[in-house]
């Protein structure tokens, strides 16, 4: 492999007791927590592999349900989630599974629903060290490492809603990195997922959200954790 | 990048192995060596907490399997009864306490990994207060260990799933032996024969923690593995060279760690993992249907 940056040998400053099985589910419940808003009410976590096999003895419960409480993998208070969530009122349950032969040893899906009653199922991987991938959101296939920002529509199928959300891309010079583009045949609603090669405000979510034929609109912003970790 | 090229580096320009660390790091990334530090010197504070606490009162893993351990050895060794000296049994005391608040869902800094939290910090630790060193000695230690990690990382791996515990305890053993080296005045050459000595002592040591858990015997190796590192260190500072280079050892970790089967790689699956008490132990946690292999 390419030489590793000091930082990912030394680091990083995390909860026990394990970076994959701990930090790493963490993390994904803190993407899980953005994707719903920061309005989780219930949410199901369906274990897969490792993580269905340990996840009582590695805290892995307890650091998804602190992610969606929007805690930091470092942040001492992982441990009583529990207590956090019913004190807030945020109902939760793990339920043990299996997710298929390819589907990477530490998984997890979540089905999330929200304080207004919205629907949001997210499917992501620790793959070791505390780095997490975010494979399906909402039946979508996708790839949200945490780095790079997404924005992510279901619309209706009809010409023109996609031009009109790369126009608005354009306008403030946003490069799109990665998209890809599904239909349901049920409802004949799209979705799209694009890669952002650069940072952008949530104002963007509102333009989208105001052209004809759009139905959601989801931006996941880069997971930050450099302001909490510095005010330790 | 190699132990021989970095050796080439230090002597071309003069540097120590910390600071040829914060050049590298800094033309890589573009952050400034004070910002680079300045993160070492948080990752030192949380090793330092978590360094005491497990002395200081007991604490107990998530799955109560472990924990207690690092009171019950201060405790012993306070009382002067240790064999170790000072120096050493701080080290272990240091390492215990590390790897349990680790298991406890404490604050840990991964260095390389969570489960070998604990030997870098209680290496460079025990060997500081030996000397009466400070602070920027710790932060220069923590420097030159994530070097050595670095080279290691490119060519093998710290991973326990991919190269067994030698990958893990191993890879930290060799640099936390490095940082000492550097620490007590040893040139960039006895660093790296310390790390090579190091991994030598380690070659091929297998991943089977019970339960599939960082806690046995991942504690007790963390005690094991900075005491390889002292031991290192020390026999590098009289002098005395690895006759196999550092380069050389980690090629031969990466080919063992090919050579291990998946059941000694972090599975559960094989080495202390299924053997009578071992399999009891893994029941007690997960109940009588959850033995590793019959989910395999």
């Amino acid at each position: 492999m390419p030489t590793p940056s000091l930082f990912d040998i030394m680091g990083p400053i995390m909860i026990g007791p394990s970076s994959s099985h701990t930090a790493g589910a963490a993390r994904l419940g803190k993407m899980a927590y953005k994707l719903a808003g920061g309005d989780v009410r219930h949410a199901v976590m369906y274990l897969h592999g490792s993580f269905a096999a340990t996840y009582r003895g590695h805290g892995t419960d307890k650091a998804l349900l602190a992610g969606l409480l929007n805690l930091n993998p470092s942040d001492e208070r992982l441990r009583d989630s529990f207590a956090i969530a019913a004190q807030k009122g945020i109902s939760y349950e793990f339920i043990p599974t299996d997710l298929g032969e390819d589907v990477h040893p530490n998984t997890v899906r979540f089905v999330i629903t929200t304080g207004s009653g919205e629907t949001f199922e997210i499917t992501g991987s620790s793959i070791g060290g505390g780095q997490v991938v975010v494979s399906e959101i909402d039946g979508m296939e996708v790839r949200f490492t945490g780095e790079r920002p997404i924005l992510i529509t279901a619309h209706q199928d009809t010409p023109g809603v996609i031009s009109h959300i790369t126009a608005l891309l354009y306008e403030r010079g946003i490069n799109i990195g990665n998209m890809r583009v599904t239909r349901s045949r049920e409802d004949k609603s799209a979705h799209m997922y694009i890669e952002l090669d650069s940072l952008c405000g949530q104002e963007l979510t509102a333009a989208v959200r105001a052209i004809p034929g759009i139905i959601r609109v989801k931006l996941l912003l880069p997971i930050d954790e450099s302001d909490a970790a510095r005010k330790e | 990048m190699n132990a021989v090229q970095i050796l080439a580096l230090c002597r071309r320009e003069g540097l120590s192995l910390s600071a040829c660390a914060v050049k590298l790091e800094s033309e890589q990334s573009g952050a400034s060596p004070e910002s680079i530090r300045a993160r070492f010197s948080r990752m030192l504070d949380t090793m330092e907490s978590a360094a005491r606490d497990a002395r200081e009162a007991p604490v107990r893993s998530v799955s109560g399997l472990t924990g207690g351990d690092a009171y019950l050895y201060e405790k012993y060794r306070r009382g002067g009864s240790s064999l170790l000296g000072e120096t050493v049994s701080l080290a272990v005391a240091c390492a215990l306490s590390c790897s349990e608040v680790n298991a406890s869902m404490g604050r840990i800094v991964a260095c390389p990994t969570a489960g070998s939290c604990g030997i870098v910090p209680a290496a460079v630790m025990a060997a500081a207060a030996s000397r009466g060193l400070g602070r920027e000695a710790l932060v220069d230690a923590l420097l030159c260990a994530g070097l050595v990690g670095q080279i290691i990382g490119e060519h093998a791996c710290l991973a326990g799933a991919q190269g067994g515990c030698q990958a893990e305890c191993g890879s930290a053993s060799a640099m936390a032996a490095a940082a000492v080296a550097e620490m007590l005045g040893g040139t960039p050459e006895q660093s790296f024969d310390a790390a090579a000595m190091a991994i030598k002592n380690v070659l091929g040591l297998v991943c089977d923690p019970v339960g599939g858990l960082v806690e046995i015997p991942c504690i007790k190796r963390n005690a094991g593995g900075v005491v390889n590192a002292l031991t290192a260190a020390d026999m590098a500072l009289a002098g005395i060279k690895s006759h196999i280079p550092f380069d050389d050892t980690v090629e031969a970790l990466n080919r063992v760690g090919k050579q291990l089967p998946a059941s000694l790689r972090e599975t559960a699956a094989g080495g202390l993992a299924v053997t009578p008490a071992g399999l009891r132990l893994t029941e007690k946690i997960n109940g009588p249907d959850a033995r590793p292999e019959k989910r395999s």
